[in-house]
């Protein structure tokens, strides 16, 4: 048992939680920008939204965690759509400046509120968050992910990054789906968020900067645009990277920011960006031949 | 009290709208927004800085001598982190510019510390000249002044030189202009050191009139820039110089009426209502969508 105390104590666990909670937001970014290619530089004001409306409803009305957190997911969902109204008939470098613009607004308004603190933040918000819930959640966020990937909406999703005038073409109504899409990406970063607020306890405007955006837009450029599983590898890389190289860390944004430029030119899908897991899996464990055969029986049958 | 202010708005303008020339000129060739721009800005008020401070340089030599070294600051973040890329997706060429300008405040902040510096007291003469009731300091002067000729020579390049001519040969259509024998690659550095050497100055003036330059500036600056570009209509020139001094005389007008915590957010609403009402700017041309 001792050396489950060492593997598990209270640093590691912490790290833990942190991964967990930038997975849940690296994939709602990866489903705005990897799956329906709209790039979004505004991520972190979700996340602040939701941070601020649960840390706001645990510390003014004692309302359950699970309320705090709920609504911390539901008021950016609301900015999320809120948002997506207007600018998502604007595409490509515009929609990227506006929300842009929407994230700086946030921040803005943010430290000038009263209720929020201003530029003091808000604290204590009670402790709530710990590794279960956060992995509980984390599962629930893939596991939805990828029935989301493997639908009707998910491949709408796809043929709108792939070429969004072909897919009007084709009958998809391109701004209902990015809607949906922001809405979903914007209620992951709230809910990310309002677990980050009771588990630093601490929150603060400057923490939900553009830069934070960046980071999680890193995450999910590293790991892969559009794959689930890259933007779970880029999330818990970036989280763990920045621990063990505490002792470079204000090299840290200087190796981000060339990191961006380098995969653009020689990766620009990222590390796993394209790979196709299921298919990988059964490649390596030489299963794809009994596919292809049940797959043909189906065929004879009809099916 | 009016006229006061709308020259303040106008000085501040001025600068602006140097910046948002840079965003607007390579926009208008290869409709990438060059993110990195606001950090070249801020390169360009160091290096002004530095001039300034170790050879004692005049004013405007240290202004020359900050727009030469972004000059060629620019045309380096085009070969190495743009040109591959002219050929992949537009969204791979925007992450790689946030790159480049991630990069270079990094640089900077490492090299410099963090903090912030000012340019030497009376690098510009405290002087007041009184009209009427209006009264200019010589460093309001020197903005307008510095920012009009630097504007008008703009003009004169575009309009009446042959790399001018190719520049516009460009923008209107960018295989046409190749196949017509233009070296787009020539045309494309040259447009990217002429908007670094224009931030670059206002990096300078703006970093004197702030009397603040910091490694961070560049990201607000850049943004305010690229709303009073996108306010005139992207891709146009005189639209960037508009935009720049409507953006100015806003910000001054909030500064004014006592908001000035919010001039940030200021831009950020002009930005977010003109993309609503008028995606173009006020004097853009309309965006063809290509089927």
């Amino acid at each position: 048992m001792r050396s489950l105390d060492l593997i598990f104590n209270d640093y590691n666990l912490r790290i833990l939680i942190s991964i967990g909670i930038y997975i849940i937001m690296a994939l709602g970014l990866n489903l705005i920008t990897g799956v329906t290619g709209q790039l979004s530089l505004g991520h972190a004001a979700f996340m602040s939204i939701g941070a601020y409306a649960s840390a706001l409803v645990s510390m003014q009305t004692g309302l359950p965690f699970g309320l705090a957190l709920l609504s911390g997911a539901l008021a950016a969902g609301i900015f999320g759509i809120i948002l997506g109204f207007p600018t998502l008939r604007l595409s490509g470098d515009y929609l990227a400046v506006a929300t842009l613009g929407f994230g700086e607004i946030v921040r803005v308004v943010l430290v000038n509120m009263e209720i929020t603190g201003g530029a003091l933040g808000l604290s204590p918000i009670p402790t709530k968050t710990n590794v279960w819930l956060t992995w509980i959640l984390v599962m629930v966020v893939v596991l939805a992910m990828y029935r989301i990937e493997n639908s009707r909406f998910g491949r709408a999703l796809l043929a709108i990054r792939e070429d969004e005038i072909a897919a009007e073409a084709m009958g998809i109504h391109t701004t209902r789906y990015k809607i949906m899409a922001f809405a979903i990406g914007a209620i992951c970063a709230g809910l990310g968020g309002a677990l980050y607020a009771h588990f630093i306890t601490y929150i603060n405007p400057i923490d939900f900067g553009f830069m934070k955006s960046i980071e999680i837009l890193n995450m999910v450029v590293l790991g892969g645009m559009g794959s689930i599983p890259g933007t779970v590898l880029g999330a818990v890389v970036l989280t763990v990277a920045p621990e063990t190289l505490r002792f470079v860390d204000q090299y840290r944004m200087l190796f981000y920011g060339a990191m961006l430029v380098m995969m653009m030119i020689f990766r620009p899908n990222g590390l796993l960006g394209g790979v196709n897991f299921t298919r990988l899996v059964l490649k390596t464990f030489k299963l794809d031949r009994v596919r292809g055969k049940a797959a043909v029986a189906h065929r004879v049958r009809g099916e | 009290m009016f006229f006061q202010q709308l020259l303040n708005g106008i000085t501040l303008g001025a600068a602006y709208a140097l910046i948002a020339l840079g965003y607007t000129m390579v926009y208008g060739i290869i409709t990438l927004i060059n993110f990195a721009h606001g950090e070249i800005f801020m390169v360009g008020a160091f290096v002004g800085l530095a001039l300034t401070y170790i050879v004692k340089a005049n004013i405007f030599i240290s202004l020359l001598g900050a727009m030469l070294a972004c000059m060629v600051l620019g045309i380096v973040v085009e070969r190495v982190a743009y040109r591959p890329l002219r050929r992949s997706s537009r969204l791979s060429a925007l992450i790689s510019a946030i790159g480049v300008s991630i990069f270079l405040a990094t640089l900077v902040q490492l090299i410099r510390g963090p903090q912030t510096t000012n340019y030497p007291a009376g690098i510009i003469a405290n002087t007041v000249y009184n009209f009427a009731s209006i009264q200019v300091s010589k460093l309001q002067l020197v903005m307008i002044v510095v920012s009009a000729l630097l504007m008008l020579g703009l003009q004169l390049i575009v309009k009446y030189t042959k790399i001018g001519k190719a520049m516009r040969a460009t923008a209107q259509d960018y295989d046409a202009a190749s196949l017509m024998g233009i070296n787009i690659n020539r045309v494309i550095s040259f447009t990217f050191a002429l908007g670094s050497a224009l931030a670059a100055a206002g990096g300078v003036l703006v970093g004197i009139y702030f009397n603040a330059v910091g490694p961070f500036m560049g990201l607000s600056a850049g943004l305010k820039a690229f709303a009073a570009a996108v306010l005139g209509g992207i891709g146009s020139i005189p639209g960037a110089m508009l935009g720049g001094i409507l953006l100015g005389l806003a910000e001054i007008s909030a500064i004014a009426a006592g908001k000035s915590s919010y001039t940030d957010a200021i831009a950020f609403s002009i930005l977010f209502l003109v993309l609503l009402i008028k995606p173009t700017g006020l004097l853009g041309r309309p965006i063809q969508k290509k089927v």
